[in-house]
């Protein structure tokens, strides 16, 4: 298994909204839908579907948004694409607004990236020069043009309806579904939201084929992903893998082969211990996300835990019952186990509380804070309460 | 049918129509599922995550009121894996309550404190609240908020914002810090609240109250030197017998009466004598406004003429469209015009010292508290009305006091100016001072009685949010010849959202009225905020139907016969409209707007 250079590597620009333009919308999402990928942001939906669902709908103005708002603790990758491959991702949009059929598309920008908010208009406003966005785009019957807003902070506006409510001008608060985005999303209307990687990938699918991308990857996960690796690693950074790579075959890479644990998709995702270093990294097993990061032998899990439920305390949006209080309750546990003050039954009452949440909470924020504590906690249970 | 869809709920098949939610399909089949965060009269929240249901096929559960059912499904409420997360989800929301339900205003109606009751809640799972987190705000004469018992549904949120179209309340913060707050986090005394207490009818918990004025009622009766004088509204006459086990929509006017009487208040009087003194006033001010616009072209006139005498709506008026300010009408609300009249021509005819006397309003309304303390509210020398006091505090009165209410006799108001006539009666729901003008109006100017069955002017009656009527006024008596032909256009908005609608409208230009008739309180009155809870849209159509039905027994209908009032005009007004009137009956208001200034000038 190697390093594959797909979204990080050479691109002609144009190139894949050149061929898109050539066929027909509904020829497009076919293609995005044969090559089998999900959305990178996390959760995995897949994409072509998702383009679909907007497609269908009778609605004529239709809305892109780009995911920029990158917060999940150690995910960097979305900075990177929109530092070093703007074109990639402004060319991917163009792309799902011809295939939706969208003139209009904005790239919700997390506020901390702010500084990148020029850098990333020039290359609008150059690739409107070039013709490759603006009005009749490439001398064909297709107009599309991309905005910058501006989150400011709040991680809950990576979700995507919190994300389009904040657009909106209101609280950044998740909405119950349906109806989904792809029905009523930014003013109401149709709106696919992807992730900044996602529609990187797009603009190979359509300019190198689905049977290609589909090369990469395993059956159900296909083509290859960014990690955004970091912690107790000899070499951080951005890589680009294969999904279907064991957690044991990527700490080769980054050389973290003495690692204690590997926390794969970030806070929200999954701690991985050593005997489970043998599975893969695909959304069938341990699904993606974007982060990996690696605690080495003299890490303390507990501090760790302590953390990642530190952010989420501080970044539920206080909408539904299980994650506004539910995470509080988990970091407060966490505490009492720090002074030894926190039962065998009080933590088996946290751990039914957990599973509540993941069953219950409204968005996916809730859903899935508690795995990094039921890992965490099945993991490293002799180390937690026998300190 | 297309736009059915085949569901099993529990095992059972049905069909139902497509759209409806799971909490609303489950209804229909006779399966309870539980709620906290829903309320019939608000938009969907989704939040309290106590009604969820388990969808067979979806990896989670959902929140059955706001799940629409657009495909078939199979649903299931009972089931270890939904009655294990509610029971969390419960216990998570008693972990964030502070407050013991012996101390709580709400005790015995509180739905946290029943649901524990329904799921068996022995114990707090997770470590409770053992000091308070928040100072309580006292700022405001009405409304009293307690943070420390929100259990975060945002119902009072979505009354304020999309119920009322208010916005004094707001969420601020995230995550476990999350708080609802007045706007900019002000005293609630300070911010654009009207005091309508719609958020108090719908909050689940004891969070929000009204101020309760009861413990110094009890000290004033007992005090010998004071002469305690009550007058009742119709709203809470026909809704306190839901505080005493009666179905909604029962009148317990005259078993009301002789409680009243046996708790030691001096006279007990009924505010529907001033209602008939108001639309002798605000019908003259009416016609008055007419002949100086379009008789006298006098541009400084304004019409149409709003009503003024709900005190919710005079500042929601004031803080949103202080513009319009000049369209109000100037007389002021039937519990202010009695108690200038009780402080002066009561006291006067009754030989009693008006310093003594203490007045005591029982309104279905919270804003009448605020009202009552309003300074220009004065006119007879004193405070007017000394106290107003909400249906609940007053059932609270009347059970301390030992008085089983069902177990009262009948007995009648006292004399000699407190009875009202039928269209006094019908000032509690909306549309009735419209209905009740123009029961008098068309009188004074055509010498006939309106053409409308039974009196019953049914276009204006009804719980649709904006009302509009017209009526052609024709063979017109000597004096009121310049209406001749003139078609009377009046209309009606009950809660501020309506109201907003069509003020916007006016704004625009687009309508054309000569009278209008606003309520705060969706339903009107009797949907008041200081009403019994709960409210429901059927609960307000009781009340509504009690109010008519007692209009229908009434001998006198319209407020003109009101032989009292004749009287009133006879012995010490004169003539509607003049000096007296104006120094006692009528008011000005007040420019607020929507913003402040800030702390640091």
């Amino acid at each position: 298994m190697k390093v594959k250079e797909i979204v990080l590597g050479p691109h002609v620009l144009g190139s894949g909204l050149e061929k898109a333009l050539e066929i027909t919308p509904y020829e497009v999402i076919l293609e995005i839908k044969d090559s089998k990928i999900k959305g990178r942001g996390g959760a995995g939906f897949p994409t072509g579907l998702k383009w679909q669902f907007a497609a269908n709908e009778p609605e004529p103005t239709k809305f892109i948004i780009c995911n920029a708002d990158e917060g999940e603790p150690g995910t960097f990758k979305d900075r990177i694409l929109l530092t070093d491959h703007p074109y990639k991702v402004l060319e991917g949009m163009a792309i799902a607004g011809y295939a939706i059929g969208a003139k209009q598309g904005f790239i919700y920008l997390r506020g901390e990236y702010n500084y990148l908010r020029q850098h990333i208009q020039n290359h609008i406003d150059s690739m409107k020069e070039k013709g490759f966005l603006g009005k009749k785009i490439l001398g064909k019957d297709f107009s599309f043009d991309v905005e910058i807003r501006m989150g400011a902070g709040a991680y809950v506006c990576g979700e995507e309806f919190a994300l389009i409510e904040s657009m909106n001008g209101y609280r950044g608060e998740p909405h119950n579904k349906p109806p989904f985005p792809t029905q009523q999303g930014y003013l109401r209307k149709p709106t696919i939201v992807n992730n900044v990687e996602t529609f990187c990938k797009v603009n190979f699918i359509i300019s190198k084929g689905a049977e290609w991308i589909r090369e990469y990857g395993t059956e159900l996960s296909t083509g290859t992903k960014l990690f955004s690796v970091s912690g107790d690693v000899k070499h951080p950074g951005l890589y680009e893998f294969e999904l279907g790579i064991t957690v044991n075959q990527l700490l080769k890479e980054v050389g973290a082969e003495d690692a204690k644990a590997v926390q794969v998709g970030g806070a929200s995702g999954i701690n991985v211990a050593r005997k489970d270093f043998n599975k893969t990294i695909s959304y069938e097993t341990l699904p993606p996300g974007g982060s990996i990061i690696v605690f080495g032998p003299n890490r303390d899990m507990l501090h760790a835990l302590k953390n990642f439920m530190d952010f989420f305390v501080e970044e539920s949006c206080g909408q539904c019952t299980p994650c506004r209080e539910g995470n509080y309750r988990l970091l407060e546990g966490i505490e009492m186990l720090e002074k030894g003050e926190c039962s065998v039954r009080y933590l088996k009452e946290l751990i039914t509380l957990s599973e509540v949440m993941k069953d219950s909470s409204k968005c996916g924020l809730g859903q899935s804070s508690p795995n990094c504590f039921l890992s965490i906690i099945e993991n490293f249970r002799d180390e937690i309460l026998y300190r | 049918m297309t736009d059915m869809v085949k569901v099993t709920i529990d095992g059972k098949p049905f069909e139902v129509k497509k759209g409806i939610t799971i909490l609303e399909a489950a209804k229909i089949a006779g399966i309870r599922i539980p709620t906290l965060c829903h309320h019939p009269d608000l938009d969907v929240a989704g939040i309290c995550r106590i009604c969820v249901v388990e969808v067979e096929g979806m990896r989670t559960l959902q929140a059955a009121c706001a799940y629409p059912i657009t495909f078939p499904m199979d649903i299931k409420t009972n089931t270890s894996r939904v009655r294990k997360a509610r029971r969390v989800n419960l216990d998570l929301m008693l972990a964030e309550h502070y407050g013991d339900c012996y101390t709580c205003v709400r005790n015995g109606k509180c739905e946290l404190q029943s649901l524990s009751s329904e799921y068996g809640v022995d114990r707090y799972r997770y470590p409770s609240v053992i000091k308070p987190k928040y100072a309580i705000d006292y700022s405001s004469f009405s409304i009293v908020r307690d943070q420390n018992k929100c259990i975060h549904c945002k119902r009072c949120i979505r009354t304020c914002i999309d119920l009322q179209q208010v916005s004094a309340l707001e969420t601020a913060n995230k995550g476990h810090d999350v708080e609802i707050q007045a706007a900019l986090n002000k005293p609630i005394a300070e911010v654009v609240c009207i005091n309508c207490g719609q958020c108090i009818n719908r909050c689940p918990t004891g969070a929000l109250r009204v101020k309760d004025a009861g413990d110094f009622i009890w000290d004033d009766i007992e005090n010998p030197d004071k002469y305690v004088v009550i007058q009742t509204a119709p709203s809470p006459r026909a809704a306190i017998g839901e505080e005493f086990g009666y179905p909604a929509g029962t009148t317990v006017t005259k078993k009301l009466n002789a409680a009243l009487k046996r708790m030691g208040f001096n006279a007990v009087l009924d505010t529907n004598f001033t209602a008939d003194l108001t639309i002798i006033e605000e019908g003259h001010e009416l016609l008055e406004r007419l002949h100086k616009a379009v008789v006298e072209g006098d541009k400084s006139i304004k019409v149409p003429m709003f009503t003024s005498c709900s005190p919710g709506w005079v500042k929601y008026i004031e803080h949103y469209y202080p513009e319009y300010l000049g369209h109000l009408s100037s007389c002021k609300s039937p519990q202010q015009m009695f108690g200038a009249l009780l402080k002066t021509y009561y006291a006067q005819k009754m030989g009693i010292d008006p310093e003594k006397m203490v007045v005591v309003a029982l309104m279905p309304c919270s804003a009448k508290k605020f009202e009552c303390n309003r300074p220009e509210m004065t006119d007879s020398g004193f405070k007017d009305v000394d106290y107003g006091l909400t249906t609940r505090e007053m059932a609270v009165m009347i059970k301390e006091s030992g008085i089983h209410l069902k177990d009262m006799p009948d007995e009648d108001f006292d004399s000699p100016i407190g009875h009202g006539s039928g269209a006094g009666m019908i000032f509690g729901a909306t549309g009735g001072v419209m209905e009740a003008a123009i029961r008098t109006v068309y009188e004074l100017v055509t010498g006939r009685k309106v053409p409308f069955d039974g009196l019953n002017v049914t276009p204006v009656r009804g719980m649709e949010g904006i009302k509009e009527a017209s009526l052609l006024i024709e063979n017109t008596v000597e004096a009121f010849r310049w209406l001749e032909g003139v078609t009377l256009k009046v209309a009606v908005a009950h809660g501020t959202a309506n109201a907003k609608k069509l003020m916007e409208k006016l704004k625009k230009g687009e309508l054309e009225y000569h009278f209008i008739e606003v309520m705060a309180c969706p339903g009107g009155c009797l949907g008041g905020g200081g009403q019994p809870i709960p409210t429901t849209p059927e609960i307000r159509e009781a009340r509504a139907r009690a109010i008519y039905a007692e209009d229908m027994g009434t001998e006198i209908r319209t407020s003109h016969e009101n032989e009292l009032v004749a009287q009133l005009y006879k012995d010490f007004l004169i003539k509607p409209l003049g000096h007296k009137s104006h120094k006692l009956l009528h008011t000005h208001y007040t420019p607020r707007g929507k913003y402040f200034i800030p702390d640091d000038k």
